[in-house]
């Protein structure tokens, strides 16, 4: 496969057994430079652990992932420089000034011109007024503003994203989305998102990966899952796969 | 071992500044953190040095060795200090749910160890230099005045105190939170086989042994031998740093296979309790 055609991610039989848990059980997928991709599934789907074992962050048990070319987690610091993410249940250190964290983590990814760089992602993320106050003393959207800019800033070629606009309130959340499609179309970035939200979703991805107890349940467009199972929304797709009434629903068609 | 989790390929000095900088960043925010950093030491001290000196006022022993509860004070907490002053650093990313950013970071895991072996070396310096003019200005020691001795008593103490907090902080990594108490209370394990305040030979012959075994016991044997004979035990430091040569190396693989079982385990996920 030529370097330009080479995907962005691919897993390819991923396992990943915690004790007796099969908490991700034989996935494959391969997500195109550029795309934007939705991965869709309850609590204990295996969303994290897969999103956890593309950074490198859990080790698999079987199968393998590679990120831009690079085996993870063996290839890890080739690419980690090249990724970021963001996520409601990972802190940043609430004592340190929203200027002060990014900062650390702008030397951690050896950003040119640090200062430049913190000052558009503040001025990008509407953080300017904020800079020189304590990341603790936020509020929740704020905060979550402050982890976008951490997550932006070395300008990754491969986002990921967990929940992120989790326990934020609509308006602020969908600026966040807004903000990220902007990034993805101007930084040619590839974004995996995981989320509960299926608006978000329905907005945001061009892509739609359903999870299940650990396997991937389907796999396809947002508009073509909608044709295929009959329905109007995204989170009736959701809720049939849920609770196995999606082949039926699709034999009935 | 597998390649993948050694992380030592490349090391970037920028990348150990930008932690230093971190945690020198967190100590800026807060003067109780500051203060902390004496307040023990110098209570310690304190007591310690007035005990002395009452005892010395009543036994012509303790008059002949003037100083020797305050120089194994003052290098009791070194040991102690240096080890906390690492995994407390260290503690701060889990207090404040940082890990996993670090950890998906380009940081590698010797530049971490790195970073937090400096800020232990701070967080001493905050702490003991103040004291150390106080034991001059109270009891009339200067701890300076051991010279040269002073810089093998301390490179031994600080080594161990590294080796000690290396292997905390991999045990918390694997276990989380729940292994917090760990990072407060190991060292006192050491204590009475380290022999900080009397001579190896108190302790029963089978107990000497395990106390031949640390690094620390060597440098406390040393201290008594120049405070009390006026002989500076080259020999005893020789064998401490080869000692600690040994554990340092043992605690980094044991934290590198920590690492890698917390990466199997997922634990790096979740670093609550």
């Amino acid at each position: 496969m030529s370097k330009a055609r080479e995907p962005a991610i691919a897993v390819e039989d991923l396992v990943k057994v915690y004790r007796t848990t099969r908490a991700v059980d034989g996935i494959s997928f391969a997500l195109d430079n550029g795309s934007i991709t939705g991965l869709l599934g309850g609590n204990g789907a295996g969303k994290t652990t897969t999103i956890a074992m593309i950074m490198g962050l859990v080790l698999p048990t079987s199968g393998t992932v590679t990120v831009l070319g690079a085996e993870m987690p063996r290839q890890r610091y080739r690419v980690l420089q090249e990724m970021n993410f963001e996520s409601p249940y990972v802190d940043m250190p609430h004592r340190l000034t929203v200027r002060q964290n990014l900062r650390v983590f702008g030397l951690l990814y050896a950003v040119h011109d640090l200062a430049a760089r913190i000052a558009h992602l503040a001025e990008e993320l509407d953080l300017t007024e904020f800079l020189d106050r304590p990341t603790g003393k936020l509020s929740a959207g704020q905060k979550t503003r402050v982890a976008l800019a951490k997550a932006l800033i070395n300008s990754p070629r491969i986002l990921l994203l967990d929940e992120p606009t989790a326990s934020l309130d609509p308006d602020t959340a969908d600026w966040v989305r807004g903000h990220l499609e902007r990034y993805r179309e101007q930084r040619g970035a590839t974004v995996l998102l995981a989320s509960h939200n299926m608006s978000e979703v329905e907005r945001l991805c061009e892509r739609v990966i359903i999870m299940k107890r650990g396997r991937i349940e389907d796999d396809d467009s947002p508009e073509r899952l909608l044709v295929r199972y009959g329905r109007e929304t995204l989170e009736e797709v959701f809720l049939d796969v849920a609770r196995g009434r999606g082949e039926a629903r699709e034999a009935a068609q | 071992m597998s390649g993948h989790f050694i992380g030592m390929d490349i090391v970037a000095p920028h990348r150990v500044g930008a932690m230093v900088l971190r945690y020198l960043y967190l100590l800026r925010s807060s003067w109780t953190r500051l203060l902390e950093l004496m307040y023990w030491p110098a209570v310690q001290l304190l007591v310690w040095g007035f005990l002395q000196f009452y005892i010395a006022q009543n036994s012509g022993f303790f008059a002949r060795a003037s100083g020797v509860f305050i120089g194994a004070v003052l290098m009791w907490d070194v040991l102690f200090r240096g080890q906390l002053g690492f995994s407390v650093s260290f503690l701060e990313e889990m207090w404040s749910r940082n890990l996993s950013n670090l950890m998906i970071s380009p940081l590698r895991p010797v530049e971490f160890v790195a970073a937090l072996m400096i800020m232990s070396l701070i967080r001493l310096a905050i702490g003991m230099v103040p004291v150390t003019f106080l034991a001059i200005a109270f009891f009339g020691f200067n701890v300076y005045g051991l010279g040269l001795a002073l810089a093998a008593f301390f490179l031994n103490l600080i080594l161990t105190s590294w080796a000690v907090g290396i292997v905390v902080s991999g045990v918390l990594l694997r276990n989380g939170m729940g292994a917090e108490s760990l990072a407060w209370t190991l060292m006192f394990v050491l204590m009475p086989l380290t022999c900080v305040y009397y001579p190896v030979s108190v302790l029963p012959d089978w107990l000497q042994v395990f106390a031949w075994m640390l690094p620390p016991t060597y440098v406390f044997e040393g201290m008594r031998a120049l405070i009390m004979q006026h002989v500076f035990r080259a020999d005893l430091m020789v064998e401490a740093f080869a000692l600690n040569a040994l554990y340092f190396a043992a605690a980094v693989i044991t934290f590198l296979l920590l690492l890698e079982s917390s990466r199997r385990a997922g634990s790096l996920l979740q670093t609550g309790e």
